[in-house]
């Protein structure tokens, strides 16, 4: 009974961990750019992708791909940025919707193309392999290190943006951009650093997802509807509101799964469909 | 005669200067000037074009063609982060605080843009109510705490040029009287001053030169010495 709940409320953290990573990019995206980022499933695809093969073709063992891969798909978001996306600012934040839409299932359908449908397994690394017995339940190491490192890398978003002078002009830049542009800072040039920031984010998520689900490509389109809805009732742009109900709604799906399985797919759904009625701009967003 | 070393005497000079929102046409061919040192108004009823004017100045308008040489250099054709770095520092009319911020973090959040600006010290100094209010929240302040710390963070950069729209707007008296020393003082320290303003009683003993604007066109110039003859035209023409 307790194993099977606490094993519950582990796989609902480990989910919850990577809502929490991906509704931050996205958070991040939106309130600076205001663009709703439909790519953003496609670039954590793209992240295990990359990961996937730079083990197969290249020998890059998980520790590379950690580094690396975020790099490489921060930096292709960088170009689309400023190839495409931002011919769009100021315009209906509708087209860019479109645009990021468009381009996630360009994407997915190129790489199932290539490699068709079915999984590609990776493996966890040597250093993380095991796990250990914590007397009610046992704790895989290679989800206690994503459930860790997620947590790290949250709170050190949230460090950043809000406590530093590099957020500060982030903050700012939400607010008000071209007033920010108006007092010498590069506004453009944040955008585009932000845009590949939170891509570089998605693709960090998707490196740390590769050993524990398959390597396919619609594992973004799985998980990003989720995400969405976990930015929805955060509320859009909050940076806080993300983290927090990222992690609270997978915690929330585990318990489902213990209590009501059936229900397990929906729960999310219908949490989000409260919480707008209650609160249209989502827990922590600011009704404008 | 200025010598080849001397700085040029005029700051800036606009000229021809056309903006555009869209299909509206909003500047129709602003011509004026600014001294160094000086301070100079833009007066003019509601939708005359003088907010327009500082935004186009600074390329926060949609589209904008003509001339604006700030310190010998044609800023029309730069994008707005470069020409803030001319030596411009803006304080807008809804004064731009941004609510995410702490008052702290608004007041040291803009880049600098040249050398020799005031430190925080002597920022503080001068407007002693933010230093109390430092941790606060910027759009929890007061109104009049916020149009100074509009301003105060535009004295930090080293900009040589203030545009300063509407400054006196909604403020109790006090609060303006404490604004037009600040100006003072600021134009004791070598500032020069763009002043759009609606209460020209406020800026008639602080500025050098008045522009009337009109219909997005500089229509007459008053220097400071004939402003007592020409009461009658000005009030005429602001419709007080």
């Amino acid at each position: 009974m307790v194993q099977a709940l606490s094993g519950q409320l582990l796989i609902g953290l480990i989910n919850g961990s990577f809502y929490a990573l991906l509704s931050l990019g996205l958070a991040v995206i939106f309130g600076l750019l205001n663009v709703v980022n439909f790519a953003h499933g496609a670039q954590y695809m793209l992240g295990a992708f990359v990961a996937w093969m730079g083990m197969q073709y290249l020998g890059l063992g998980y520790w590379w791909a950690l580094i690396l891969t975020p790099l490489v798909v921060g930096l292709l978001a960088v170009v689309f940025e400023r190839l495409f996306l931002r011919r769009l600012y100021g315009l209906d934040p509708l087209y860019g919707l479109l645009l990021t839409f468009g381009a996630a299932l360009v994407l997915e359908g190129i790489f199932q193309n290539i490699f068709g449908i079915s999984g590609n397994s990776y493996p966890v690394p040597a250093l993380l392999q095991g796990g250990s017995n914590l007397g009610f339940m046992y704790l895989p190491r290679y989800r206690g290190w994503v459930v860790v490192v997620s947590m790290a890398i949250c709170f050190g978003s949230w460090f950043v943006i809000e406590k530093t002078r590099l957020g500060a002009y982030l903050r700012a830049g939400t607010e008000k951009p071209l007033l920010l542009q108006g007092f010498g800072v590069n506004v453009p040039v944040m955008f585009t650093l932000t845009y590949g920031f939170g891509a570089a984010l998605a693709a960090f998520a998707g490196v740390m997802a590769a050993p524990i689900y398959q390597v396919t490509p619609l594992m973004g389109s799985n998980v990003i509807m989720v995400v969405f809805a976990v930015v929805v009732i955060g509320g859009m742009g909050s940076i806080v509101g993300s983290i927090v109900t990222g992690l609270g709604l997978g915690l929330v799906e585990g318990l489902t799964k213990f209590y009501y399985a059936p229900a397990s797919d929906v729960i999310v759904f219908v949490v989000m469909a409260i919480v707008l009625l209650v609160r249209p701009a989502g827990l922590f967003g600011k009704a404008q | 005669m200025t010598g080849a070393f001397e700085p040029h005497q005029e700051l800036l000079r606009v000229t021809d200067l056309h903006a555009f929102y869209g299909e509206s046409h909003i500047l129709h061919g602003v011509d004026f000037h600014v001294d160094r040192g000086e301070v100079v108004t833009l007066l003019g009823r509601n939708g005359s074009g003088r907010t327009t004017t500082l935004k186009a100045i600074l390329g926060l308008v949609p589209r904008r063609t003509g001339s604006v040489m700030m310190d010998g250099r044609e800023a029309v054709a730069m994008a707005p982060h470069r020409i803030a770095h001319l030596g411009i520092g803006y304080c807008p009319e809804e004064r731009g605080i941004f609510a995410s911020l702490s008052a702290e973090e608004n007041l040291t959040l803009l880049p600098k843009v040249g050398s020799g600006g005031m430190t925080l010290d002597e920022i503080y100094g001068m407007f002693p109510n933010l230093l109390e209010r430092r941790k606060s929240q910027g759009t929890r302040l007061s109104g009049g705490e916020q149009q100074m710390l509009a301003m105060a963070r535009i004295l930090r950069i080293g900009a040589r040029l203030l545009l300063l729209d509407e400054m006196t707007e909604g403020l109790a008296p006090v609060i303006v009287q404490t604004l037009g020393r600040v100006v003072r003082s600021l134009k004791e320290k070598g500032f020069t001053m763009i002043l759009v303003e609606q209460n020209f009683r406020f800026v008639a003993p602080l500025a050098d030169r008045h522009y009337l604007i009109e219909h997005g066109r500089i229509v007459d110039m008053i220097p400071k010495d004939e402003v007592g003859k020409r009461m009658d035209e000005l009030h005429g023409f602001l419709g007080v």
